[in-house]
Order: structure tokens, then C-alpha cells, then sequence
């Protein structure tokens, strides 16, 4: 197989408050051989929040980072379910408007950049299991999860809407019944639990504005992985990670019940199985204590 | 190749009867699909072949009136729109239908939607526009103005996106997407002279936009593309560009977004967090802060990284920013 090479962008968390999260992504593509060009040129994606002040400055900002990325003539990966959400919905709203993408491009323009719509976008989660496989990661697990009743948590973004993932993904899978984390917990050699909150929202964006409703979205998603006997949970996305790894006091407050479970990145789960250690995966960043290895 | 034509399903129905029943229980039938049938039918064909006492709304059968709506597996659905072979595919061969809102259960599929109505009702869903009695001609609108309300015309108040809503499941408050929709509809509408008095309604806190939780649920959900969350986005737009944003932790949230990336390019998160609750408001967030700081998870702000390249960035930024706060 062709070495697989991609432009990483990292989006904001990984360079801050989940340093683990960057250590294990470059961990595991190592492992696996995949090659991540960094975009140490792109900027904020504005998390769907700047999106809510200023709709086109977040659109040229979000152009210019794939841009960079077209550039290089590469697949840009993101390791955030967020970053994808933004960086995908842009390149779907520019590609499906020749005037918006006129407009961006005349700012662009500004910078010697254009956006040429030239560059898939796809999160690391998807670019294991697609491009480089299943089989082949099931085939490198030196040490596997088998002791473990692991709980996959989707995150909102990844799955949903359906539309960019059918134009994003080789592999769509529905919002409502996902199988990619499941299967990658298998393959890794753990057992996956199914539970109802899997899907569910974290409430991570609203954790400042709606305190109260984020903490009780994030208290059901851990209360149900636990109900579902799960030894940890584990998410693609490092905003719902940090939401139910540093958030649990909060979330048992409101939900009147004492929640809490490791939440391990699912670089770090994928880490583990291709047998790299604990260190190198940054497993000691947590908050919520990562007590099983 | 030969093409499947029928399939048996085993079909889980939730019942309840709020009049006689403590809890509520499940009916299972099993019953040969075939692949033109949709849940309607399958409905149609328990209540009058099996249980005549099953009870559920029905009406145009042309997914047009939103009374059919109920969950399939958890998954909001026109029963009159919904193929069975499309349902099969992706929960497999054992479906369980249930209310939109189990909570609110009259009779079996049958749910109360007073919620639904009052929300909808409260954000004015109509056209508010000073016109003569004798009007001389039509007020007539634009191709391009019309453009503006994007599908928020198509919304069948069929409650799908509102029953799924997570923020609207655990904040009472909260009007939930359908009712954002409407809102933008009537506020987007050229016609429409309440725009700025509708807009004030969903900027309060708790039951405005500011409290979505953003999960993208109700577009996922909607049967007629309606694409809430798009409409709720539209309206945090509406509400800066109107100047009537008040100044409180949501908006700044929003707009720290901005000072940040200028700043440094990437979000400064330690920032991001002090400028939207302002310095006393942080203070909360420091038991929380101080166990991230232990685990090496807070940046100082000397150490916070800087994407390259940043003069193009805050270049950009003052060219393309379009609004002020």
C-alpha cells in the first residue's frame, strides 16, 4: 500500500488543553506509518461559534486553512469532531456556490491564496478505518483490549448532518446507528457497549451559556455508559473529552448521582492496542484518572 | 439479480393509556413487509388486524400535514413517509416504535404537544405588516428576497426536531428548533415589520438561541430539510446585526472567538473563558481550572501558541469581518 500522507490540522485543544490528544495522534500514525504534514499555518475554526457572530469572516478563515491544505496537494485530516463540522461545512457551502466562493476568494485574494475546492477533508477516525483499514490495524494490535467493556462516544459532529458525511466520508454510516467507533473498539480487541446516550450530545457548546443543561447532557451520556457496565468510555472528539473527562463534578450535581468513568482519546485506545505506552500517549494528562493500564 | 420483495419484521409498539395504565408496555408483532410499505401501513395493518385499540394520529398520508410523526429506534419519523426497507436497513429487522415524547404519552403513539404549540406560538409565528385596507397592489416579493428564508417555509410543525432536541429535553424553557425556525421565517420575511420585537424574544437567555446546544440533531431529524440549527444560526447573525445583542456570557463567547484568532490566530481558551464570564463570573471555573493546571492541560498565556503566518490572518480579519459588538 501507498504511504498515506495527510495535512493535520490539529484545531486549537490539541496545541492547549488536550496536549495528549496531539502526543497520541502522532503516536499512533508512527505505528501505522501515516504521515501528517502539520498546518502550522491554519487558524481557529471558530468551533461554531464565531460562526454565530460573523458567518463570512469565519467562512474566509475556514477557506484559508484549506487552502493551505490544497497546497500540498493532500486529504486534510482533522482530530476534532468540531474542526470537522466547520472545515467541512465550508468546503460544502463554497463548492455548492459559485458566489460565495467568489466573494471568499476576493478576500483570499488579498493574502495570494485561493480556495479551489481541490481538497477532500476527513477526520483521523475515518482515514484509519477507510484508508488505511481495519483488517490491517486488527492485524497490528499487539496488546488487546480484551479485558475491557468499552463505551464508544460519537460526538455530534461526526455523525451528523448526514449530508457532509455522505459527501465527506467513503464510507457513510448513519447518524442514528453508527458502527465506525464500535468497530474500532473491536478490532482493537476491546468489546463495545451499546447504549442509548452513544449518540447523544455532550453539551459542550453550551457549557458556558446553559451550565445547567450541559451538565445534565454530559451527566446522562457518563450515568449511561456506566449502566452499561463499560470499564471507560472512549470519543473522537477532544471537546466532548474534555466535557466528560474534566466536567464529571459538575454533571454529578445536577444529575443528583456521583458520575464518572476514564475517557481516553480514540488515538489513545488505538495506542494502547498497537502497544505504545502510556507516556507517549499522554495517558497521565487526564483528569479523570486513567487507573487501568 | 432478484430483488427482495418481502421481509419479516418484528415490530416492539410501545402502549400506554394514560386513563387505565400505571406504565407503560410493549406489543410485539411480527408481520411480512413488503418493500413498497411504509410505517403507516404497518401501523394501519396492527390496528385493524391485530389490536383494534392501537392508537396513533394519521391524517394526509402525503407527508405534507406532520401528524403522523413518531420515533422508529429512536429516530424521529413521518410514519406515512418512512419505508420500511429504508428503516430495516439501518436498525436491522426488529423496530421498535414508540412516541415522539414518551413523557408526554396519552394513548399509546399519541403525545400531548401543548409544549410544541405554546413555544410556537410565543416567538409570533406570523407576518406583522401595517397594510391598507384597500391595498392599490400586491405586496410583491423578490426572487432573491424570497431566497432569503431558505426552507423555513417547509416546516410541517411535525415536532420531530423539537422531541429530539437534547437542550429542549433537559430546559423546559428552552422553545426548541421548530420554534426558531418559525421565527426566522417570519423575521427574514421582507414583508415583515416585528422583526426586531421577535428577535428580542429569542435573545433571552434560557429559552433563546444562545442556549442550543449545537448537535445538529434537528437537521438530522427534520422530514422536510428544514434545517433548524441553519435558522438558529441565522438568528445569532440577526440578533448581532441588529445591534440588539446584549451584552452577557453567550454573546461574548461568540465574540471572543474573534479577539482570539486575531490575536493569536488559535483560540486562546484561559482567555476565551475570562472574557466570557467576565473576572468575577471566571472565578467559578477556577476549581475546575486548577485540576486541568495539574495535568498539564492549561496554557499560560506566555506560552500560548501562535499560528504562522499570523499577519495574514489579522489581515483577513480586518477585511472580512462584517459585523461589530
Amino acid at each position: 500500500m501507498e504511504k498515506l500522507k495527510y495535512a493535520l490540522f490539529t484545531g486549537c485543544t490539541a496545541k492547549e488543553s488536550t496536549p495528549e490528544q496531539m502526543m497520541s495522534t502522532l503516536a499512533v500514525a508512527n505505528k501505522l506509518g501515516i504521515e501528517l504534514v502539520e498546518l502550522t499555518e491554519a487558524s481557529c475554526c471558530g468551533a461554531s461559534h464565531l460562526q454565530d457572530y460573523d458567518d463570512f469572516l469565519s467562512l474566509v478563515l475556514n477557506a484559508r486553512n484549506i487552502a493551505y491544505a490544497e497546497k500540498h496537494g493532500l486529504t486534510m485530516v482533522t482530530i476534532c469532531n468540531t474542526c470537522q463540522l466547520n472545515t467541512a461545512m465550508t468546503k460544502h457551502r463554497l463548492d455548492h456556490n459559485a458566489e460565495l466562493k467568489a466573494k471568499v476568494n476576493a478576500k483570499l485574494a488579498e493574502v495570494g491564496l485561493e480556495y479551489k475546492g481541490t481538497s477532500q477533508i476527513t477526520h483521523f477516525l475515518y482515514a484509519i478505518i477507510d484508508d488505511f483499514g481495519l483488517d490491517k490495524i486488527k492485524e497490528m494490535v499487539v496488546k488487546p483490549l480484551s479485558q475491557f467493556n468499552i463505551a464508544p462516544f460519537y460526538g455530534c459532529h461526526n455523525i451528523r448532518p448526514s449530508e457532509l458525511q455522505n459527501e465527506t466520508h467513503k464510507s457513510p454510516e448513519s447518524a442514528y446507528k453508527p458502527t465506525s467507533l464500535d468497530d474500532l473498539i473491536v478490532a482493537c480487541g476491546g468489546a463495545s457497549v451499546d447504549y442509548v446516550e452513544k449518540t447523544k450530545c455532550c453539551g459542550f457548546h453550551a457549557e458556558l451559556q446553559a451550565p445547567r443543561t450541559a451538565a445534565l447532557l454530559t451527566g446522562n451520556a457518563v450515568a449511561g455508559a456506566m449502566d452499561a457496565n463499560a470499564d471507560w468510555m472512549v470519543t473522537p472528539c477532544p471537546l466532548c473529552h474534555l466535557k466528560l473527562d474534566t466536567q464529571t463534578h459538575h454533571a454529578s450535581v445536577a444529575l443528583g448521582r456521583e458520575v464518572s468513568l476514564p475517557v481516553l482519546h480514540m488515538q489513545q485506545m488505538v495506542g494502547l492496542a498497537l502497544g505504545c505506552t502510556p507516556a507517549e500517549l499522554g495517558l497521565n494528562h487526564h483528569v479523570t484518572k486513567v487507573d487501568f493500564v | 439479480m432478484d430483488t427482495i420483495k418481502s421481509q419479516q419484521v418484528t415490530f416492539k409498539v410501545f402502549r400506554f393509556n394514560e386513563e387505565t395504565d400505571y406504565l407503560p408496555y410493549y406489543n410485539t408483532y411480527t408481520l411480512d413487509v413488503t418493500h413498497e410499505e411504509v410505517v403507516l401501513d404497518i401501523l394501519n395493518r396492527i390496528k385493524w388486524d391485530h389490536d383494534g385499540s392501537l392508537s396513533y394520529r394519521r391524517s394526509c398520508r402525503h407527508g405534507i400535514c406532520g401528524v403522523c410523526s413518531i420515533k422508529v429506534n429512536g429516530k424521529g419519523i413521518l410514519a406515512c413517509k418512512s419505508r420500511l426497507f429504508d428503516l430495516v436497513e439501518v436498525f436491522g429487522n426488529e423496530i421498535t416504535i414508540e412516541p415522539l415524547s414518551t413523557k408526554r404519552a396519552i394513548k399509546d403513539l399519541i403525545i400531548d404537544k401543548k409544549d410544541f404549540w405554546d413555544n410556537h406560538a410565543a416567538i409570533k409565528p406570523y407576518l406583522v405588516s401595517e397594510i391598507e385596507e384597500h391595498p392599490a397592489q400586491e405586496h410583491l416579493v423578490s426572487p432573491h428576497d424570497a431566497e432569503k428564508l431558505l426552507e423555513a417555509d417547509y416546516c410541517i410543525q411535525c415536532g420531530a426536531c423539537h422531541y429530539s432536541c437534547p437542550a429542549l429535553e433537559v430546559n423546559d424553557s428552552f422553545f426548541g428548533p421548530a420554534a426558531f425556525a418559525a421565527a426566522y421565517r417570519f423575521s427574514a420575511d421582507v414583508r415583515d415589520e416585528a422583526s426586531v420585537d421577535r428577535l428580542h424574544i429569542v435573545n433571552e437567555e434560557a429559552q433563546g438561541v444562545w442556549d442550543c446546544v449545537k448537535c445538529m440533531e434537528c437537521a438530522e431529524v427534520c422530514p422536510k430539510e428544514v434545517n433548524p440549527i441553519e435558522k438558529i444560526t441565522k438568528l445569532h447573525n440577526m440578533v448581532f446585526e441588529a445591534g440588539i445583542a446584549k451584552n452577557n456570557v453567550a454573546t461574548r463567547h461568540a465574540v471572543g472567538f474573534a479577539h482570539s484568532i486575531e490575536k493569536h490566530g488559535l483560540l486562546d481558551e484561559g482567555e476565551l473563558v475570562r472574557y466570557s464570564e467576565g473576572n468575577i463570573g471566571v472565578l467559578k471555573h477556577v476549581p475546575v481550572a486548577l485540576k486541568m493546571f495539574a495535568k498539564g492541560k492549561i496554557v499560560l498565556p506566555w506560552n500560548m501558541p501562535k499560528a504562522d503566518k499570523l499577519d495574514e490572518i489579522k489581515k483577513l480579519i480586518k477585511s472580512s469581518s462584517t459585523v461589530k459588538f
